[in-house]
């Protein structure tokens, strides 16, 4: 198991509603809980990972993530069973889309 | 009309949102709370933050009901210590507010062997909770269509229900497929063979031996059907587990093993059950399942 901690300052995007989940612990799978927090307008991740030593390529994920959303005050926790940085970023986009009201 | 919705497919979640009125469902202990498995970090096994199972009130149909979902693709729904405790907590808390019925979307292959002996008393407790809200007047109703099936502890829990709602899909059985196999040799059941699976632990075995009430066909829409009927009809009457029931089902379990003990496969025990055309069973939909079904089965 590995630990990896995200935070990133300066998000545009607030969201409002109540916490969400996404997505379930299985097998390549994974599970978003993204929740609003006062972060001083950062947004901050959690991935605690089954897959030890992809450090490098979860923060690429999450920065294209952070780019495309620009989130603020936002705490996002990711468990994770060993998801490709596909279904990472799927994952990550249906859980603000559901936030969002407007998830498929 | 809207496609229809897997019910095997779905997950523990899109069940709920599914089966229940459109937004009624209020959890308890819900992810963000974080109450998740003290035991699986120590073994370096992630955590999910419902530890597989989503409880919580919702409306069937409009009528409230307390509801716990298992998350079969969660350590395939296996029970834990937390896992238990939020079943044993909503069954007491249903008992306590004298709700009228919990509904348990069972799927789960038992106890989680990595929480051993925590996970193992979560279970009885699960048994003594579900006893315990039928003697109070709570009628508990399970359904079973999960492609983790209900088995172990679980498949015990289900058939201490009041009643149990299956699709073919859904298993129901005390050990798994694979569990036989290694104990007894592939002589005695092959878990490869998925068509001997599926007619000795699939719903329509099940519901021809009288173990389970209902069978519909693997849709959610079917389900929730099937859960309102159940529902209603054991509304303001006698829930709980009597003698003149336990000796029923002794009755009922000392016949099947004097009928069809010496067979080995259940075409067998159809045949035997006067079922026609007992070999084509596996290919009937549901409907036409439970019309050929109807004046043979066992059970009520």
């Amino acid at each position: 198991m590995e630990t990896l901690n995200y935070r990133f300052e300066n998000g545009t995007h607030r969201l409002t509603a109540p916490p969400e989940v996404v997505g379930v612990v299985g097998s390549g799978n994974l599970e978003v809980l993204i929740e609003p927090a006062s972060l001083d307008g950062a947004c901050s991740i959690e991935i605690t990972t089954a897959a030890v030593g992809f450090g490098q390529i979860w923060e690429a994920v999450m920065r294209d993530f952070q780019q495309r959303w620009l989130l603020a005050d936002t705490r996002i926790s990711i468990n994770d069973m060993g998801a490709t940085p596909a279904v990472v970023s799927l994952r990550l986009d249906q859980a603000v889309q559901t936030m969002l009201g407007d998830a498929p | 009309m809207s496609r229809p919705v897997s019910y095997q497919e779905a997950t523990a979640r899109e069940r709920l949102h599914h089966l229940f009125n459109a937004g009624s469902f209020e959890e308890f202990l819900p992810p963000s709370e974080r109450v998740t498995s003290p035991h699986l970090p120590q073994l370096n096994a992630p955590v999910a933050f419902d530890d597989g199972v989503a409880i919580g009130r919702a409306l069937l149909g409009g009528v409230p009901v307390y509801v716990a979902a298992q998350e079969g693709a969660f350590m395939g729904g296996a029970v834990g210590e937390v896992h238990g405790a939020k079943l044993v907590g909503l069954l007491r808390k249903a008992v306590a507010d004298k709700v009228a019925a919990v509904v348990l979307l069972v799927e789960s292959g038992g106890v989680r062997l990595h929480e051993a002996n925590a996970g193992l008393i979560a279970v009885s407790e699960v048994m003594r909770a579900l006893l315990d809200a039928r003697d109070a007047g709570v009628a508990v109703v399970v359904l079973v269509g999960g492609s983790n099936g209900a088995f172990g502890g679980m498949g015990i829990v289900t058939r201490c229900a009041n009643v149990v709602i299956m699709s073919e899909e859904g298993r129901l059985a005390m050990s798994g497929p694979e569990v036989i196999e290694t104990a007894n040799g592939v002589e005695e059941f092959d878990s490869r063979d998925r068509a001997l699976v599926w007619r000795t632990t699939g719903g329509k075995h099940r519901y021809l031996l009288g173990d389970c009430q209902r069978i519909v066909a693997d849709d959610v829409a079917a389900f929730r059907v099937a859960a309102q009927e159940a529902v209603a009809s054991l509304a303001g009457g006698d829930t709980a587990l009597s003698l003149e029931a336990l000796e029923a089902e002794q009755k009922m379990l000392s016949d099947r093993l004097n009928n069809y003990g010496a067979l080995h496969d259940p075409i067998d025990i159809w045949t035997a059950m006067q079922m026609p055309d007992a070999a084509n069973i596996p290919m009937l939909d549901a409907d036409s399942f439970v019309a050929a079904a109807a004046s043979h089965r066992h059970g009520g």
